[in-house]
């Protein structure tokens, strides 16, 4: 089944604030200033691709993702009219809790993650099972430069240029049986380098568990994460390997996974488990349903200055409602939250 | 007035923090979500003078020394001058000044329901800190200013439906409080001061 990405996966509303005039005015010279960078650099320069987006720390890529890089399709979803979040923010507020609570843990604790080796177990009801190192898990796909809101359930947002492929593309080398029907993602336990999960005050059960309905995993907006801002992931950000759910409040993109299994029962998710009357299955972006405990109705695109901040109204499904609104037709989102 | 320096020694200090976070705001030093890193912080700031205040008692019984009491009234008003600004920086920057948003907050949520609680508590109590009310009060005012222990329990119960994903930070603080609580129960309240005051009066005896 083949689902056809209309070019226009772009938001609509152009209603824009004057303050995010401003900041796209500023992104726009960004843009401009890494344009003029990288024609000045010959094709094959890796630090052309880490100059596309300003300020970017360089990473250490494994030689797997270097490779890959230079053959990535760039802008192949986009985003109109909307400034990419700068990647200080998008490194350092982050929710990432096997490295703690608070949103600058992640990026002060993450440095401890050991990426490399990395090996990803695929099992469950698949025709190929196994254990695979993510340099030979990686070798089928086509890299991809992914331009996505990120809305966070937290109510704030970031528009963040990923790099990854389909999950689709990834279901057909694993050959799902006719038995899948879901398909459940696990992050890294490794209480050694991860001081959230050594902490015993922790809420929740690690690891980390999150999940998909199959037909939700084969739409070609759903991916799988391994870069962003023209580089690896950094740690903190779910390196290696990790999923974005666009459509999805951001918890449901679970990092650094280690087990990808194909399931007949819909999984029991970790924030499901900690308050199922909080955290759906489904966790799809909508402004009509808010958390028990705030509105999901506004969001602030971050960054949010103190005196100018950013609110903005939350869309149906991240805006991407004329992608993904056909897979719920006939679900009461209400109570499928 | 008795202790002018150390009056004005904690009064710098408790005003030095929110203009600090100010400025850090400012500058950019409080990461792309500042508005929300003030009001938890203002927040936290309330409970932790709440906490201070009541540890000036005990401090007093355990060691003595009145300059505890001295600064009680005024740590007291710097708890509901951090809570009024927590307040603010809510409306302002999570808020946006939407007031009806805030009357469907008010109806739905159960830890803004609990905070507000909370917030009138302590203001009452700011509103009768005066001379003036302790002497119309008369003994009505000990058992007024009794409701502290509540607005200890409403801020603690304020930030516990907060918590997300880890009650440690939360667990310190809550044990804390308990702690000041039990010093308060009267068959411990007498043990305290046997503690230390006993210690120089055997020593005149020997």
């Amino acid at each position: 089944m083949l689902i056809k990405v209309p070019k226009s996966s772009d938001c609509k509303e152009s209603d824009v604030t004057p303050e995010s005039l401003y900041i796209s005015r500023r992104s726009l010279l960004g843009g401009v200033i890494a344009g003029l960078a990288a024609s000045a650099l010959p094709r094959w320069a890796s630090a052309e691709d880490a100059g596309r987006y300003p300020d970017v720390e360089p990473g250490k890529a494994p030689p797997w993702f270097a490779q890959k890089l230079p053959e990535t399709k760039w802008q192949a979803v986009n985003v109109k009219d909307e400034a990419i979040t700068p990647f200080k923010d998008a490194t350092h507020y982050n929710n990432f809790y096997e490295f703690g609570a608070d949103k600058g843990d992640p990026a002060a604790n993450a440095g401890a993650l050991k990426t490399e080796p990395w090996s990803v177990v695929v099992d469950g009801e698949v025709g190929k099972p196994g254990r695979y190192a993510l340099e030979d898990f990686m070798k089928p796909y086509q890299l991809e430069e992914r331009i996505y809101r990120l809305r966070c359930v937290e109510a704030w947002s970031m528009v963040i240029p990923w790099i990854g492929f389909p999950i689709s593309e990834l279901l057909k080398q694993v050959e799902p049986t006719s038995k899948a029907k879901y398909i459940r993602f696990e992050t890294l336990q490794d209480p050694k380098s991860m001081p959230g999960q050594r902490s015993g005050f922790a809420l929740i059960d690690w690891p980390y568990v999150e999940g998909l309905r199959l037909d939700e995993a084969m739409h070609p907006l759903a991916i799988m994460a391994v870069g962003m801002y023209g580089r690896e992931l950094p740690n903190q950000n779910g390196a290696p390997l990790r999923l974005v759910v666009p459509w999805k409040y951001g918890f449901k993109s679970i990092k650094s996974i280690v087990r990808i299994s194909l399931v007949e029962q819909q999984p029991k998710t970790t924030w499901q488990s900690i308050a199922a009357n909080e955290y759906g299955f489904y966790a799809n972006v909508n402004p009509t349903v808010d958390h028990p405990r705030w509105t999901q109705a506004r969001e602030r695109r971050l960054p949010s200055g103190l005196f100018s901040p950013n609110v903005r109204e939350t869309q149906m499904f991240n805006g991407y409602a004329d992608e993904v609104a056909s897979l719920y037709t006939g679900l009461d989102l209400r109570k499928n939250y | 007035m008795r202790y002018p320096l150390w009056r004005l020694g904690v009064f710098i200090v408790a005003a030095i923090w929110p203009l600090f976070w100010l400025y850090q705001a400012w500058a950019s030093a409080l990461g792309p979500d500042p508005g929300k890193v003030l009001v938890d912080r203002l927040g936290l700031g309330t409970l932790i003078f709440l906490l201070i205040t009541l540890s000036m008692t005990p401090l007093q019984k355990l060691t003595g020394w009145a300059g505890w009491i001295a600064v009680r009234r005024q740590l007291g008003l710097w708890c509901f001058a951090y809570v009024v600004l927590h307040l603010s920086a809510y409306a302002v920057f999570i808020l946006g000044l939407d007031w009806s948003q805030l009357g469907v907050e008010l109806r739905k949520r159960p830890y803004i329901i609990v905070g507000s609680l909370g917030f009138l508590g302590l203001l009452a109590l700011a509103v009768t800190s005066n001379r003036y009310s302790q002497r119309r009060l008369g003994s009505r005012w000990k058992k007024l200013h009794r409701l502290v222990y509540l607005i200890l329990g409403l801020g603690l119960l304020h930030m516990l439906w907060i918590v997300r994903a880890d009650l440690k930070e939360w667990a310190i603080y809550a044990s804390i409080g308990a702690l000041l609580l039990l010093l308060r129960v009267p068959p411990v309240t007498r043990r305290i001061p046997r503690l230390l005051v006993k210690k120089p009066s055997s020593a005149t005896k020997a």
